[in-house]
């Protein structure tokens, strides 16, 4: 180092000159003034002339007019400080709890950027299996529903909540304080910490505190009946999963049913012909989903179903050494008589399940149960379900009270009395005379609406704190996963604010748990590390198995006070869709839209008929693809109302059906005049009795999503074969299709089926394509899945995806169609557009009915072709049911691919049929020529709100913050259909890339495959051959849909194998 | 016939006209004044276009589900009326092509009118598979344009993309060959129409007819041309309709996937178009006054075609019910019988009724001779061709593999606004072309004024 090295500023430095001595002299620089530059003597000389300045300003001006023509930018904006557990683009899933009052779930919610956009199911929690139905995955809607309560009300007017804290708390006090009538009315509670809130409130006010319970789907006689067997308030825990045979008398078990997503959990299991098939017995007037699964259906009326329990509680008395009930004879002697038999033989492997509302009629049940030694197998009274608690009584009473004048201040959560109460004019009446009435609603309901003089709305569950213990011993949690996006305040906060408990709600919770952790000997040492693993797993399992409480109820004294349901010509037995539920959640246009999955009717309630009684009573079978159906009225207990007639096989000759949950009218846009309200026609049951029904001479155009029926004697789309067969052969009713091939012995692989005119189509036994195999394909016949016409795609590498559907696991519940349509954002087009047979679904679930009339019939009765097939088109009185979920099947000879004129759908590498949205022109080519009919196309402008599509919830600010931003929203004009959700491929192809492994099997789920609640659908890779799908590839039951056409899917269907003896229809 | 020359075949031009006659007669529309029924007819055809225009702008603007398709019938009346727009626009190449070579010199009364008939029918044909796409405003993508977009190019495997081509190469052929034969004509009203007394018809026919001299080379050089147009155009005759029928055959749906498909569709092409022609001639040589020209002789000979070609289209019902039977295979069986008992059985009955027992009529010479049993039969035929269309595509389509899916069509007021709309279109184009082109080929016709020795005689 020089030590004559120097450093300077700058070349003025270096130079040293005297201006730059100058002004380092100054202090403050002078600045460069306007003058300055004017004055400058060589302005003229500028090289800048009049002409170019002019040209320099014609080309400004022109840029940037040009640049303003630009396509308006849209900014993401990147977080300032990104939070630390939000990576845009990535979701999170946070686990949480729902419960409505009807359903319970634990479940994972997903979120986006802040934004819950999905539900699926939890599998930590034990009780439910991980299984969510279509109400529990759609609630997510809910959230972003523009008919929600914007902020707190007062008579209808906007306040906030300083007033009505000060408001209600003075009202509140001031009945306290003079021993008046403070009743809480709500659903069913399963949160501990909510009782404990209701019952701090309750020590506050004194003892004119009473919480009563009203549910609108009431289990009030199961659970009188329970306290009287057992002393236990609540239901049994039914354990499918162990159960050889099942008797159910009118209960949906597996789907209106409390518990009823988990009860088809366990289901499914017992619904694989490899390790164990149970058998199950229906007896119902309507055909319900549960009992379109039924191996044996018998259709029975309403006011037959109590004898019928009776002569079973008699008949397995007889073979167990109880004692017997008089009354019941029933004309199903038979079938009842098989029934008790096979109870007996499959003791404490049974269930035996009514939906009955009448304690005397539960009784009897619980008292075959306890004969056939079920309690502690299969029934679990141990540890027994909470969801259900509301005792019928209990509300007749609270209504009464009012009326009377007796109620000081009624606070009403969870539930909509005025909607769903069967005598709501009385309430209504009643709550005109209660001083003090709070509504904690999500929105102005019916009830809210009806004279409720604050509305303290509620917050939506995904954005609220809160606990459950839906089955003794076992817990759950929800948690928030966004702010509350309204100024909307929890119930439970409310409740404490009032009793003067400052706390927020999770405090509180917290707190509460104090105590679960201090009881549970399972739970760790540490609260703070339980609690967190609790709400991290969602669910927390005590571990403390109770007793099986012992038998105790005189059950023959019971029986003898059953209220008897009035027979008559007509009967009326209303039922709880799969879809819409109690009608809460009506204003949910997915929910609305899913159509109903025995009738495939969407956005409609209406009355269903045995197809020979609407004959005979003069109303449209709505045949050959009819829509518009009679009007009639029906009339019961002096109340009318007027719905649409609809076919429904398998309905009981002499009764009708009417679904409640529709008809609401202060849901929202959505829900709103949307069917009739059949609540108002309960009498304290749902099996009404009898009822007058008559025709109006009005028709009325039904929104119906399947308009044709039954197979047509088309066997190989849906293949069946009964247990006793497959037990026998594996194969059965799975026949090679086996296709003759005039060059089969040269071309194995490449036969030309339609070479010469000389293909022919025929079904082999199975053997005849084994013999072919051993002479090296001597025989002329080859499978179909070997004739092949095309050049096929290099499939043996990487990854090919592909699906397996065991049609005998399928139930129909349609939360395939509900998660698929909100992981995919698949449109909802309304009444009017299904009308015109536009669903936008991307999976439906095929129902089809068998029918009388077959192949071997007309053969041997001599009926010709055309008879036959218009006889095929009638389903049969008591058909079988079948369900087949359709969605792209990913052809590996895609027609579609071939005819699209700008390649706009594409097949992909990994099995994948690809859909540009893009690129499609629409001129619909691959919808006509695809043979599924998956294929939906964009008829007008479903989404961004500038066509009348309302209720599509992508068509307002709120609702499409529901939207998935990692699947495009289609545009008018473009075809749409199953990707077989890519966009989760994708992202696990990521994941495992960057992990440096290869994507395993398991971490790839469709939306659908996540929630089928009885594993009916498996996703995976075919080429990985330790995968789950590889293996049900190989399974004797698996095939092709339309195999013959030669189009080679990825998804695979397993047929269906009936519990049934072998002669039996 | 005192005379000793023999009568070899019967005059194809009436009434002992001269030359000069010839060219009278059938400038006589142009050069003279519309008549009320002209206005009438050429005003509602001009609402029917303007309401079909309309109702194509409504479809545009609100989107493809203003019509009546669903989920399952994807195509209807579009296709429906694409498929016999093109078919009618058979009959002009067949007739000027493919008779010119057979030397059928009968085929000149008609011949331009025929062709005119095809530009227009296919131009209303051409309206269907563009205005049937979700996105019209992307319909150039369908042609193999270079472009921007990365690597994106047409589907050659696709039917639709053959259409592209066969229809626009059809229409520009046609064009070509039409126009060419109208130059010598547009030249005789050129010079018929005096530069003082008619100035704009001059000027309009100078620039129309390209300077035509009439000299020997020119017109040996037209002969030349018109030759090799028709030896271009015949293929077309049976390539045009091939294609259109692929967009069917070469699919998977029971009913469309037939080999019979391209003969069958040329046929009934021929068929309809003949028909088409009958409707418009019986109309034009009474309203025009050709009855000398487009004689009995010609609408007995078109009828002759008509019942042909109808009983080829016959045959190939017969066959495809035969050959559905014959294959075994369910779903082929089910789709013929569902056309014959099905909901849509009255379309079917319709579509026999009119193409297979209606033109067997004319086995009887008398009802050959017809006009006015012709007219009603011309007009017949094209309602069953219409309905041949509509069974094939929609009775298809509505129940095709899984019963799931069937469903019933119902087409909208829109689809029928835009069909009348072509109908408009249509005879809007023809009317105008009736008063403003000769509608026979003055030239051509000349040829054949003296086909027999006596008529030289004088």
């Amino acid at each position: 180092m020089s030590k004559t090295k120097k450093y300077w500023t700058g070349l003025d430095q270096l130079h040293n000159t005297p201006e730059f001595q100058e002004r380092v002299l100054s202090e403050f620089a002078p600045e460069a003034t306007a003058e300055h530059l004017l004055e400058s003597d060589n302005l003229n000389e500028g090289s800048t002339k009049r002409r170019d300045f002019l040209k320099f300003l014609g080309f400004s001006v022109g840029a940037a007019t040009l640049a303003a023509c630009e396509t308006p930018v849209n900014k993401a904006i990147p977080y300032l400080n990104k939070p630390e557990e939000i990576t845009p683009g990535v979701p999170n899933y946070y686990a949480s709890t729902f419960f409505d009052g009807t359903d319970y779930a634990s479940i994972l919610v997903k979120t986006r950027e802040g934004r819950p956009i999905k539900i699926v199911g939890n599998k930590k929690s034990k009780l439910t299996g991980g299984a969510v139905n279509a109400r529990v995955n759609s609630s997510v809607l809910g959230l972003y529903d523009s008919a929600r309560a914007t902020g707190p009300m007062k008579a209808g007017e906007a306040t906030d909540w300083a007033t009505v804290d000060k408001e209600v708390g003075a009202a509140l006090a001031k009945l306290g304080e003079a021993g008046g009538s403070i009743v809480i009315l709500t659903e069913t509670i399963i949160s501990p910490s909510t009782k404990k809130a209701i019952a701090d409130f309750a020590a506050k006010y004194g003892a004119g505190v009473k919480h009563v319970t009203y549910d609108a789907i009431s289990a009030s006689g199961a659970l009188e009946a329970n306290l009287l067997c057992f002393g236990v308030k609540a239901l049994p825990v039914y354990d499918f999963a162990s159960a050889d045979v099942v008797v159910s008398f009118g209960a949906d078990f597996l789907a209106g049913f409390p518990n009823g997503a988990a009860n088809a959990v366990g289901y499914g299991k017992m619904r694989d012909p490899k390790s164990g098939m149970s058998r199950h017995y229906q007896f119902e007037s309507n055909m319900s989903l549960t009992g379109s699964n039924a191996d044996v259906r018998v259709a029975l009326k309403p006011s037959e179903s109590t004898a019928a329990v009776i002569a079973l509680y008699n008949k397995v008395a007889a073979a167990t050494g109880g004692s017997a009930l008089g009354g019941g004879t029933s004309e199903y002697e038979a079938t009842l008589a098989k029934a008790a038999k096979e109870l007996v033989a499959a003791k404490g492997k049974g269930i035996v399940v009514s939906n009955s509302n009448d304690a005397g009629v539960q009784t009897v049940v619980n008292a075959i149960n306890n004969l056939l030694g079920n309690y502690g197998t299969t029934l679990n009274m141990a540890n027994p379900l909470y969801t259900k608690a509301g005792v019928d009584a209990d509300m007749d009473q609270l209504v009464a009270d009012m009326k009377g004048g007796k109620v000081g201040a009624l606070l009403i959560h969870g539930v909509n009395p005025s909607y769903s109460y069967a005598k709501a004019a009385d309430f209504n009446a009643g709550l005109a005379k209660v001083g003090l009435t709070v509504s904690f609603a999500d929105r102005l309901d019916e009830t809210a609406a009806a004279g409720v003089t604050y509305l303290a709305p509620d917050n939506h569950y995904l954005e609220s704190w809160n606990d459950a213990e839906p089955q003794a011993g076992s817990y759950s949690l929800t948690q928030p996963t966004i702010q509350p996006l309204f100024d909307t305040r929890q119930f439970q906060e409310s409740l404490l604010k009032w009793t003067g408990n400052d706390s927020d709600y999770f405090t509180y919770i917290k707190a509460n748990w104090a105590g679960i952790h201090a009881s549970s000997p399972g739970a760790g040492l540490l609260f703070n590390d339980f609690f967190n693993t609790a709400l991290f797993n969602g669910v927390f399992e005590s571990g403390t198995v109770g007793e099986t409480p012992a038998f105790v109820g005189d059950f023959a004294a019971a029986a003898g006070a059953i209220k008897k349901i009035a027979a008559g010509e007509i009967e009326l037995e209303l039922y709880v869709k799969a879809g819409l539920g109690d009608g809460s959640q009506a204003n949910n246009p997915w929910l609305q839209e899913l159509p109903d999955p025995i009738s495939r009717v969407t956005w409609d309630n209406y009355i269903t008929m045995s197809p020979k009684q609407m004959e005979e009573m003069g109303f449209s079978r709505l045949e050959r693809g009819d829509f518009m159906a009679n009007v009639a009225e029906i009339t019961a207990n002096g109340v009318t109302v007027k719905a649409p007639v609809y076919p429904s096989p398998g309905q009981k000759y002499g009764t009708i059906g009417l679904a409640v949950g529709y008809g609401r009218t202060a849901a929202g846009k959505c829900g709103d005049g949307i069917g009739v309200n059949a609540f108002t026609l309960a009498n304290g049951s749902f099996s009404v009795g009898s009822v007058s029904v008559s025709g109006t001479g009005e028709t009325y155009e039904i929104a119906q999503i399947q308009s044709h029926h039954t197979l047509m004697g088309r066997d190989s789309i849906l293949k069946e074969t009964t247990l006793a067969e497959y037990k026998q052969d594996p194969k059965s009713g799975n026949p090679d299709l086996l296709l003759y091939v005039s060059s089969a012995g040269s071309s194995a692989g490449h036969g030309d089926t339609h070479g010469g005119g000389h293909g022919e189509v025929g079904h082999g036994d199975g053997h005849g394509h084994e013999e072919a195999a051993h002479e090296g394909h001597a025989s002329p016949f080859l499978p179909a899945s070997e004739v092949n016409l095309w050049d096929d795609h290099a499939i043996g590498n990487g990854h090919r995806w592909g699906m397996a559907i065991d049609l005998n696991k399928c139930i129909g519940c349609g939360a395939c169609v509900t998660g698929c349509g909100s992981e995919n954002n698949v449109p909802v087009v309304g009444k009017e557009e299904v009308r015109r047979g536009r669903d936008m679904h991307w999976l439906r679930i095929d129902r089809y009915y068998s029918s009388d009339m077959n192949a071997e019939r007309a053969e041997a009765e001599g009926i010709g072709a055309i008879e036959k097939f218009t006889l095929m088109e009638a389903a049969a009185e008591t058909p079988q049911v079948a369900y087949q979920p359709v969605m792209c099947q990913h052809c590996n000879h895609a027609p579609c691919e071939t005819v699209c004129p700008v390649a706009a759908t594409t097949h992909s590498n990994e099995g994948l049929n690809m859909m540009t949205y893009n690129r499609c022109i629409g001129t619909r080519y691959c919808a006509n020529n695809c043979p599924y009919k998956v294929r939906r196309f964009n008829w007008f402008q479903y989404h961004n709100g500038s066509q009348d599509f309302s209720k599509n919830p992508a068509n307002d600010d709120l609702g499409r913050m529901v939207l998935n931003p990692d699947v495009v929203v289609r545009d008018r004009g473009v075809m749409e259909k199953c990707s077989f959700c890519v966009q989760g491929i994708q992202a696990a192809k990521l994941k495992a890339k960057k992990a440096g492994r290869k994507v395993d099997d398991a971490e790839v789920q469709s939306a659908c495959a996540e929630a089928c609640p009885t594993n009916a659908i498996v996703f995976g890779d075919l080429n990985d051959k330790a995968s789950w799908i590889a293996a049900k590839a190989k399974d004797e039951r698996s095939y092709h849909l339309l195999e013959e056409v030669g189009v080679q899917p990825n998804v695979l269907y397993m047929t269906k194998v009936r519990n049934v003896e072998v002669n039996e229809a | 016939m005192s005379s000793h020359e023999a009568w070899i075949r019967e005059p194809l031009v009436l009434g002992d006209k001269s030359y000069h006659d010839i060219s009278n007669d059938i400038a006589k529309p142009i050069e003279g004044k519309a008549n009320k029924q002209w206005w009438i007819v050429f005003t509602i055809s001009v609402i029917a276009m303007l309401w079909g225009l309309g109702c194509i702008m409504y479809t545009i603007g609100v989107g493809i589900g203003t019509w009546g398709l669903n989920k399952t019938v994807e195509w209807a009346w579009d296709i429906t009326n694409f498929v016999w727009w093109v078919g009618i626009g058979h009959a002009g190449t067949l007739i000027s092509a493919v008779l010119l070579l057979f030397r059928q010199k009968w085929r000149m009364a008609i011949n331009r009118s025929a062709e005119a008939m095809t530009i227009f029918a296919v131009v209303c044909a051409a309206l269907f598979p563009g205005i049937h796409m979700g996105r019209i405003w992307m319909a150039y993508w369908v042609l193999p344009l270079p472009n921007q977009l990365g690597s994106l190019w047409v589907n050659f495997n696709s039917p639709l993309l053959w259409d592209v081509f066969a229809i626009s190469t059809y229409f520009s052929v046609s064009l070509v060959f039409w126009y060419i034969g109208l130059i010598p004509d547009f030249a005789t009203i050129r010079d018929r129409a005096a530069r003082a007394a008619k100035p704009i018809s001059h000027a309009v026919y100078s620039i129309m007819s390209f300077g035509w001299s009439g000299n020997a080379r020119a017109w040996h050089r037209f002969e030349e041309i018109s030759l090799v147009l028709a030896g271009l155009a015949t293929p077309l005759v049976l390539s045009v309709h091939t294609i259109v029928s692929m967009d069917f055959a070469t699919s998977v749906i029971p009913g469309w996937h037939t080999t019979i498909f391209p003969p069958y569709f040329v046929a009934g092409a021929i068929f309809s178009g003949f028909a088409m022609v009958q409707t418009l001639m019986l109309v034009m040589r009474k309203v025009v006054n050709l009855e000398e020209y487009i004689t009995i002789n010609h609408i007995e000979l078109m009828n002759k075609v008509i019942m042909l070609t109808g009983s080829i289209v016959g045959v190939a019902y017969i066959t495809e019910l035969f050959m559905s039977w014959y294959s075994g295979v369910e779903y082929e069986q089910y789709a013929f019988l569902n056309r014959a008992s099905g909901p849509y059985w009255w379309a079917y009955w319709a579509m026999m009724t009119c193409n297979v027992i209606s033109p067997q009529v004319f086995w009887s010479k008398k009802l050959r001779r017809n006009i006015t049993f012709t007219f009603i039969l011309s007009i017949v035929v094209n309602i069953g061709m219409w309905f041949e269309r509509f069974v094939i595509i929609v009775t298809s389509l509505h129940r095709d593999y899984l019963p799931s899916s069937w469903i019933m069509f119902y087409p909208s007021w829109v689809d029928i606004g835009i069909f009348v709309g072509t109908l408009g279109i249509f005879f809007t184009f023809f009317l105008l072309y009736a008063r403003t082109f000769p509608v026979l080929p003055i030239a051509e016709v000349k040829s054949i004024l003296k086909s027999t020795g006596s008529q030289y005689k004088k």
